[in-house]
């Protein structure tokens, strides 16, 4: 924010100033509201709105303030005047604001009004007399004195220094209901903090120093391959993303309708087009979406291979499973696919087989990764393709739906409310934790939002 | 006659040598110990030794970190702006604010979609954590931590359960209830315990584990039932802020962004940290993988986002504009890849075009800073939370 402010007031590309006549004083280097927009939108190419944004962010701040109505902090882009704060009542050169400085100034603002501080400053007022009763005195030494010493000068400088003051008291003291942009999140240690944290011993940097040469080491790609595959992803993923291209019917969102939901539910019986298609961007895709990880299996029935995706799905949930199951599913997956004899052999090239079954002497959750790995690359490489190529999937793009989009109503009826639909919670807990598909309901026409 | 002071002599066993000798008092990690001054003389230079060891250590490590650099720019040949421009740019969006829930009484600080896409669990300082049906606008849930600064919730994959942590330390496992007579705080298991706060919580593919991250400078992975710890993930020099697990094939990996403006992968499996990028220019408030998984995105507190690449181990794009002057505290992809949402704390959601590093459009309406955003599992909509009270669901 300083630099912004900062290259505002440079005296040749800055904003133009000029002076303000306000009563009978005038006051030099004020800045029309209007401007400060006008130059903000020149130098860093926004648009109105944003530039408004910015500058009623800079007043909040306390970087810049209004002359004529201090207690709105906003930009106004008209001809109301304002100022920019000077740097020794900058947030970040006087913080935090010490509770005997506002003293001072409560009292000076009581003093002058002779006893009529209103609201929030009387109270803060009461509660400052009570806690530093004891230098109380000082404080009433020190208003009187900064009093007597502003009578002394001119008029116009009193009120920008008044000005300046009350701005900076306004940021660091908010009246209540304001909410205080000061305010931060819990602490944070960082290592540019010299407070004591976690110890930046010889350990930390032996532990960096074998990152980096293991880094050094490592294989990297081309730039030029990495980025052109992005293009690629997106592209490809484009028409499937419904922020980009739109979904039919139609947005949820937008229209009210939760058609779209229901028509993609996990477990729909007739999956639309773009689902059928994604299914052949990756094997990945494919395995993801329930629907289609039970084509697959089915057609994997067909080739009488389809222990393998039993054995990678059986595999996937000990890895994942609760760490008191870890024994008993091991144990499970190696009788039924592993073992001599299995009802489910599965076929592991010999290496894998032996180093597997070592690592059963020991069991843990990945110790069946190795065989996982070595079954899912073979129905990456091999069944997927065949998949995708086959008569079955052909038919199941053929049989897929296209949903029309929704009409849209020429006459607004009333907007029925959303349907709300069963919370997942509530359901029987199935084993792959599919929400159960909402209601579908008659087809709502466009709302606004 | 002026005073004289006499120096007192403790005679007795030297606490490291054991002989008797006179001795002194001294100081170890600020416990008082009795050393004569030959062993206090050879702490005190053992202590300078330290010290230079410490400092050459710390030039050798720049030294590597410098030659790492080198040799990641050797394999960059093209700038990521310069390939996307056979892309088409994208049209104007409009992108309103369809839902506003309101309900928190202060400010939310963090949000997680359910897989259902329409459900939303989110947290706020004072304690309260809800789960709405966004696309309803009814509250389902609700549940009082017994802390403040709730920095963190997660919706478990089944839709069963939440997970929520902050100030406490600890995250907790609340199974989701619609029994009225049962207290929800009453099933609540306590699953980490870290000795800082917690910053980010996210459960793995099911949900049995999740994975934490925590203001004490590490991540740990958990087993929900039993709370013991599996695995824990050392290396960040300061508060870890943020972490994203990866949409790989082997599912393995995940990434964690800190204060000490490192973003650090990590392999689930060892605990070893497989990369590390340290380009950002302060703290690293949140991480996101892009949709393929060869890539992540990360928002930070000096106002820029950056795209960092997984196969040729280097930042390959940053998104900022001399008019964004406050930190990104939270940032999340669109389905295809092509934008990316990053909500601003200067109440502004700013969306980039991924590719040609431009800026598509910024959305006002918080009254406050966007704490946290994240798009909707099936990418029809994106939520924002706020320190303005509010969630806003825009699509």
């Amino acid at each position: 924010m300083e630099r912004v402010v900062v290259s505002m007031q440079d005296p040749d590309q800055g904003v133009k100033m000029r002076s303000q006549r306000l009563l009978i004083t005038v006051i030099p280097h004020t800045v029309a509201g209007s401007d400060i927009v006008e130059w903000l939108i020149q130098k860093y190419c926004i648009s109105e709105e944003e530039a408004l944004h910015l500058g009623t962010l800079l007043v909040r701040h306390g970087y810049l303030y209004p002359l004529c109505d201090p207690h709105s902090l906003v930009l106004r882009p008209d001809d109301t005047a304002y100022r920019f704060q000077t740097p020794y009542f900058w947030t970040s050169t006087l913080w935090p604001a010490a509770e005997l400085d506002y003293a001072i100034y409560l009292a000076k603002k009581n003093i002058r009004k002779q006893g009529a501080l209103v609201g929030h400053e009387k109270e803060h007022y009461g509660q400052l007399h009570r806690t530093i009763s004891h230098a109380w005195d000082l404080v009433l030494m020190q208003a009187r004195e900064q009093l007597r010493a502003a009578k002394q000068r001119r008029k116009g400088d009193r009120l920008v220094i008044a000005c300046q003051e009350q701005m900076y008291w306004l940021v660091n003291r908010p009246p209540p209901g304001v909410p205080s942009v000061l305010e931060q999140g819990p602490e944070r240690s960082s290592c540019t903090a010299g407070r004591a944290q976690m110890t930046k011993n010889t350990d930390f940097y032996k532990q960096e120093m074998e990152r980096c040469r293991k880094a050094l080491g490592r294989a990297r790609v081309k730039s030029s391959v990495c980025l052109e595959a992005y293009l690629k992803f997106s592209s490809q993923r484009g028409p499937h993303d419904p922020i980009m291209s739109g979904c039919l019917p139609s947005n949820p969102w937008v229209t009210g309708d939760d058609t779209y939901w229901a028509m993609n539910a996990p477990s729909v019986a007739v999956p639309t087009r773009l689902r059928v298609e994604r299914w052949a961007f990756s094997f990945q895709e494919l395995l993801e979406d329930p629907v289609g990880r039970a084509r697959f299996m089915d057609f994997l029935g067909t080739e009488f291979s389809a222990e393998n995706l039993s054995f990678w799905e059986a595999c996937e949930e000990l890895r994942h499973g609760g760490q008191a199951q870890v024994c008993a599913a091991v144990d499970a997956v190696y009788q039924q696919f592993l073992a001599p004899g299995a009802a489910r052999w599965v076929n592991i090239d010999s290496r894998t087989m032996e180093r597997t079954l070592e690592g059963l002497q020991r069991p843990h959750r990945y110790v069946l990764d190795d065989a996982q790995l070595h079954i899912y690359v073979l129905m990456k490489k091999d069944s997927y393709p065949r998949f995708l190529k086959s008569a079955a999937y052909r038919d199941l793009l053929a049989e897929a739906v296209v949903p029309p989009e929704a009409k849209k109503r020429v006459f607004p009826f009333a907007r029925k409310l959303p349907h709300s639909s069963p919370s997942p919670a509530l359901l029987p807990a199935s084993a792959s934790g599919e929400p159960a598909a909402a209601a579908r309901g008659p087809e709502c026409e466009e709302g606004g939002a | 006659m002026c005073d004289q002071t006499f120096l007192v002599n403790v005679f007795g066993s030297c606490d490291k040598c054991f002989k008797q000798r006179a001795l002194r008092p001294v100081f170890k990690k600020s416990q008082q110990l009795s050393y004569c001054s030959m062993c206090a003389e050879i702490m005190a230079t053992d202590g300078l030794h330290e010290n230079q060891t410490l400092a050459s250590l710390k030039t050798e490590a720049e030294s590597l970190k410098g030659k790492l650099e080198e040799e990641r720019a050797k394999l960059h040949d093209v700038e990521l702006h310069q390939v996307a421009e056979r892309v088409e740019a994208l049209g104007q969006f409009v992108m309103k604010t369809r839902r506003t829930l309101k309900g928190h009484g202060n400010k939310v600080l963090c949000m997680d979609w359910c897989k259902d896409k329409r459900r939303i669990v989110s947290s706020s300082q004072d304690g309260k954590v809800i789960v709405w049906d966004s696309f309803t606008t009814n509250k389902e849930h609700a549940v009082t931590m017994p802390c403040t600064w709730v920095m963190a919730c997660a919706y478990a994959p089944s839709g069963c359960a939440i997970a929520c942590g902050g100030l406490d330390n600890k995250c907790s496992v609340y199974p989701l209830t619609f029994d009225k007579n049962e207290n929800m705080a009453a099933k609540k298991k306590s699953v980490a315990m870290h000795t800082n706060y917690l910053s980010a919580c996210s459960f793995t593919n099911s949900d049995m584990q999740i994975l934490t991250a925590s203001g004490d400078g590490t991540c740990a992975l958990w087993d929900v039932e039993s709370g013991q710890l599996l695995q824990s993930f050392h290396g960040h020099g300061a508060d870890v802020l943020c972490l994203d697990l990866a949409p790989s094939e082997t599912g393995n990996t995940f990434v964690s962004g800190g204060c000490d403006k490192k973003a650090m992968v990590w392999d689930m499996r060892s605990g070893q940290c497989v990369q590390a990028f340290e380009t950002h220019e302060s703290d690293i408030n949140s991480v996101r993988y892009y949709p393929s998984g060869d890539a992540f995105a990360s928002g930070s507190d000096d106002a820029t986002c950056r795209l960092y690449d997984l196969r040729a181990d280097r930042e390959v794009a940053i998104y900022s504009k001399e008019s964004i002057i406050f930190g990104a505290s939270s940032v999340d992809f669109s389905l295809s890849g092509r934008l990316l949402f990053a909500g601003y704390n200067d109440y502004t959601i700013n969306v980039w075009d991924v590719l040609k590093g431009s800026r598509v459009s910024i959305l006002f309406g918080h009254e406050n800073r966007v704490s946290t955003l994240r798009v909707s599992p099936d990418g029809t909509a994106f939520c924002s939370g706020s320190w303005d009270h509010t969630l806003r669901v825009r699509a």
